[in-house]
C-alpha cells in the first residue's frame, strides 16, 4: 500500500514566514513536498473561514505562519492570528476535525531550517491521524 | 468581469536551478489546460533582457490580460516583472508570482516526480487566483528630502556626511554622550597602522562644521511610524546618567532629566548601530586585569600601560561555539596586529596567538600573518574539544601539531572575544518593522540582491550592526546605504503600493472594528450623506496587511490583491486533485 501523502495548506506572511521558506530553499533544505504554501501580506489577515473553507476542501492540515510575536511587520497582526486560530479550534472541535490538524507557528525570516523542520513533522503529525474526516485522502490512500 | 480573462504564463527554467529537478516541459504543457490560459511559454531565465522582452511583447501579440510568472520568488523578483507589466501597459497587479524555485524545485532535489506535481499545483493555484486579480491603482506619496542617521559611530557619520554633501538634510542621533563609537576606544587600525582617535576625530570635525547635519547626543529613537518618504520619528534627549539605558523604567518624580520627546519627519532612516564585544565572563578567568579582552588590550597599548614579559593571546573565545556558530570575521587580524605591535614595542616580549584556524582574508591581510610569522609570534593550534586553560601563572595547550601538552608561563592573557550585537538592537528592530538574525544582527532584504536595504522600503544598514565587517568594509557599506537613500531622497514623489484594504460601502454597517484594530490609523468613520456611520480607508497610511479585512463582520472591507474570492480560488486549487493521480496508469 503506497503511504498516505497527506493535503497541507500553510498560509505564510509576506515578511517572516514565505521569507523563511524562502531561506530554505536559497539553503537547499529539504523537506517533504506536501505543502502547498498560500501568501498572505500578514497572519492577521488569515480568517476562521479561509481555515474552515480549506478544510471543507478536503485539506488534511492547515499551517498558519507568521512573524514572531513582536515582530509582525504591521506590528500586532499576528495578535489576531492568535485570536483567529482559538476560534477556529473550537469549530474544529464541534465538526468532530482532530484540532492537531491546524496549527498556528512562527518563523522568522532567519528561520529558514525551521520552516523545513515543520513542513517535515507537520506532514508526519498529519499523516498520523490519518486523512481528514472531510478530506479526499481515503481515496488517496487506496 | 465581463471578459473571460487571457492569462500568459511565463516558466522559468532558471538554468538547472528549476529545470534541473521540475520537468518545466510538463508544467508548461499542463498550464496549457488550465482554464483561463490562452499562452504558455518557457524561458531559460524569464527575469533576463530577453526574458522580460518575451513577456511584454507576449502581453501585446496575445493580449493578455493576466500574466503567471512561475520563477522563482516574488520577494526578490516581483518589481521586476510588475515592471515589465507596466512597459506593455498592463497594470501590474495583474501579475501573480508562483514560487516554484526556492519553494519547490530547491526544497525537492531529490525526488523530481513529487517536485514536478508541487509546480504544477503551484501554477493552478497561481492561474486561479490571477483570474481574479483587479487592476489596483497606485498612490504618490511626496518624499521628506531628510535622513535620520541611528548610530554616530564611524560609519553613521560617514553615510550621514555623505547625505548631507549631497544636500540633503541630516539628523545624526547618537546615544551616547559623544560621536565616535567604537574607534575612539581603539588603539590602531590594521593594516595601515593609522590612529583611530584621529581618523575618527577628523570625522566628527566634518560632522560638526557641516550645516546640514544636526547632531544629537546622548539620544535615543523612541518611536517610529509612517512609510517611505514620511517616516514620523520620536527621538528623547536622555539626561546625565541617562545615557545607554533603554529601559525607560517608571521612575516617576519629576525631574529635570526626564526625557524631552521631539518630532521629526525624515524620508529615509539608515542603521548604523554598531556592535560591542562579547564581555568574556567566567571564560578563562577573565578579570580585567590579568585576563583581559583584544579590545582592553587596545586600551592598555593606547594609554601606554602594558607591561608583561609574556603574552598569550587566545582566539574565539565565545565564538564558533555551539552557541556562537558565526566567525566575528575581525579577531584573527586584531590578534596579529596587536602580537606585532607588541613585539614592535618592547623588546624581548614573546607573544603567543592559540588559535583555531588563522583567517586573514585578502592580500593585505594575509601580509600581517606572514610578518607576524617572520617577527616570532607563536601560533600554536588548539582544538574546540581540547580549550587551552588559564592558570594563575600558565596556559597549558594541547598542541595539535605536536600532540603534547605546552605549558606556557605568562603575565597576561588576553581573550579574543566576537563583536555581537549591541544592547537595544531588538528593540529597535521592533521599533522599525524590520528584522534581526537570531544573534541579534540585522537582517538585509536578501544578501547578494539587495544587500543594506531591508525589505521595508526607505530603511537601510550599514556596518557592523549588519554583521561583524573589517572597517574598510563597513565605511564602503556606509557609503552604498547613503546611496540606496538617496535614491528615495532625490525623488519628490514615491509611489505607495496599490495593495491597500479597500471599503464596499453597501455592506459596512459602521461598527468600527477596523478602526480599531489598524495600528496605522488608516481607516475611519465618516458620515455619509444619509446620516450612517461608514468607514473610510486613506490609501496612503494603509500598508495592506489585512487584518481589517479579516475581522471585518460583514464582509465589507476587502484586502486587495489577497481578497476573500482569490485566497478562496487559491485554496481549491491547492486541493483540487492533483495531475499526477489524474494521469495515473498514464505516465508519460
Ligand atoms: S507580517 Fe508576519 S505576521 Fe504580520
Amino acid at each position: 500500500m503506497v503511504e498516505f501523502q497527506p493535503q497541507i495548506v500553510v498560509f505564510a506572511c509576506n515578511w517572516c514566514s514565505y521569507a523563511g521558506a524562502d531561506l530554505a530553499g536559497s539553503s537547499r533544505m529539504q523537506y517533504a513536498p506536501t505543502t502547498r504554501v498560500i501568501r498572505v501580506m500578514c497572519s492577521g489577515r488569515v480568517t476562521v473561514g479561509f481555515i474552515l473553507d480549506t478544510f471543507r476542501r478536503g485539506a488534511d492540515g492547515v499551517l498558519v505562519t507568521g512573524c514572531h510575536p513582536g515582530d509582525c511587520h504591521y506590528i500586532s497582526g499576528n495578535e489576531n492570528a492568535v485570536v483567529t486560530v482559538r476560534k477556529t479550534v473550537r469549530l474544529l472541535q464541534l465538526l468532530g476535525l482532530e484540532v492537531e490538524r491546524l496549527r498556528l507557528e512562527w518563523i522568522s525570516a532567519a528561520e529558514g531550517a525551521r520552516f523545513a523542520r515543520l513542513m517535515t513533522e507537520f506532514t508526519g503529525q498529519v499523516r498520523d491521524l490519518g486523512p481528514s474526516l472531510l478530506g479526499n485522502g481515503a481515496e488517496r490512500e487506496a | 468581469m465581463i471578459d473571460t480573462p487571457r492569462v500568459g504564463l511565463f516558466v522559468c527554467h532558471c538554468g538547472s536551478n528549476i529545470a534541473g529537478p521540475v520537468d518545466v516541459e510538463s508544467v508548461a504543457d499542463y498550464g496549457l489546460t488550465l482554464p483561463g490560459v490562452v499562452f504558455v511559454q518557457r524561458n531559460l531565465y524569464s527575469c533576463s533582457d530577453a526574458g522580460l522582452r518575451e513577456i511584454k511583447e507576449a502581453i501585446a501579440d496575445q493580449r493578455l490580460d493576466r500574466v503567471v510568472v512561475a520563477a522563482c520568488t516574488p520577494r526578490t523578483h516581483e518589481p521586476l516583472f510588475q515592471d515589465a507589466c507596466r512597459e506593455a501597459d498592463l497594470n501590474p497587479y495583474l501579475l501573480e508570482f508562483v514560487n516554484i524555485r526556492d519553494q519547490c524545485s530547491w526544497v525537492h532535489m531529490r525526488e523530481p516526480e513529487a517536485a514536478t506535481r508541487k509546480a504544477q499545483d503551484l501554477v493552478r493555484m497561481g492561474v486561479a487566483k490571477a483570474r481574479l486579480l483587479e487592476p489596483l491603482e497606485e498612490q504618490q506619496v511626496p518624499v521628506e528630502p531628510a535622513a535620520l542617521v541611528i548610530g554616530g559611530g564611524m560609519i553613521g557619520m560617514t553615510a550621514a556626511l555623505n547625505l548631507a554633501n549631497r544636500g540633503f538634510a541630516v539628523m545624526l542621533v547618537e546615544r551616547e554622550a559623544e560621536l565616535g563609537g567604537m574607534m575612539l576606544r581603539l588603539h590602531t587600525l590594521y593594516p595601515t597602522a593609522d590612529d583611530p582617535r584621529k581618523v575618527v576625530q577628523e570625522r566628527i570635525a566634518e560632522v560638526q562644521r557641516h550645516d546640514g547635519i544636526e547632531v544629537c547626543t546622548s539620544t535615543v529613537v523612541s518611536s517610529v511610524k509612517g512609510f517611505v518618504g514620511n517616516y514620523e520619528v520620536t527621538i528623547e534627549e536622555m539626561g546625565p546618567g541617562q545615557s545607554n539605558a533603554l529601559e525607560t523604567g517608571d521612575d516617576s518624580h519629576p525631574s529635570v532629566d526626564a526625557p524631552t520627546p521631539r518630532f521629526a519627519t525624515a524620508g529615509v532612516i539608515i542603521v548604523a548601530t554598531g556592535a560591542q564585544v562579547l564581555e568574556p565572563e567566567g571564560m578563562y578567568g577573565y578579570d580585567g586585569r590579568r585576563v583581559i579582552t583584544q579590545l582592553e588590550l587596545e586600551e592598555r597599548l593606547r594609554t601606554d600601560q602594558l607591561d608583561a614579559g609574556r603574552v598569550v593571546m587566545i582566539q574565539c573565545v565565545g565564538a564558533r561555539s555551539a552557541e556562537r556558530p558565526y566567525c566575528s570575521r575581525i579577531c584573527c587580524t586584531t590578534a596579529i596586529k596587536n602580537a606585532l605591535e607588541i613585539n614592535d614595542r618592547c623588546s624581548g616580549v614573546e607573544v603567543y596567538i592559540l588559535y583555531r584556524d588563522a583567517e586573514t582574508q585578502g592580500p593585505r591581510y594575509e601580509a600581517i600573518y606572514g610578518q607576524a610569522r617572520e617577527a616570532g609570534v607563536h601560533f600554536i593550534r588548539y582544538d574546540l574539544g581540547r580549550p587551552p586553560e588559564v592558570t594563575e601563572e600558565r596556559v597549558l595547550v594541547y598542541d595539535e601539531m605536536l600532540g603534547a601538552t605546552l605549558s606556557i608561563p605568562c603575565d597576561m592573557v588576553v581573550l579574543s572575544t566576537p563583536l555581537v550585537a549591541p544592547s537595544g538592537a531588538r528593540e529597535l528592530a521592533q521599533m522599525l518593522k524590520v528584522p534581526v538574525d537570531e544573534y541579534g544582527f540585522f537582517l538585509e532584504a536578501h544578501v547578494k540582491l539587495r544587500p543594506l536595504d531591508f525589505a521595508t522600503e526607505g530603511i537601510y544598514v550599514a556596518g557592523t550592526a549588519r554583521w561583524p565587517s573589517h572597517l574598510e568594509e563597513t565605511i564602503v557599506q556606509a557609503y552604498g546605504a547613503a546611496a540606496r537613500a538617496s535614491t528615495i531622497l532625490s525623488k519628490e514623489h514615491v509611489t505607495s503600493s496599490g495593495i491597500v484594504a479597500r471599503v464596499n460601502g453597501h455592506l459596512c454597517r459602521g461598527c468600527g472594528r477596523c478602526v480599531e484594530i489598524c495600528e496605522f490609523g488608516a481607516p475611519t468613520l465618516e458620515e455619509a450623506s444619509s446620516g450612517m456611520k461608514g468607514a473610510h480607508v486613506n490609501a496612503v497610511m494603509c500598508k495592506g496587511c489585512g487584518t481589517c479585512a479579516a475581522i471585518c463582520p460583514t464582509g465589507a472591507m476587502q484586502a486587495c490583491h489577497f481578497t476573500d474570492a482569490q485566497v478562496a480560488a487559491m485554496v481549491r486549487a491547492a486541493l483540487e486533485p492533483s495531475v499526477a493521480s489524474l494521469a495515473s496508469g498514464n505516465p508519460s
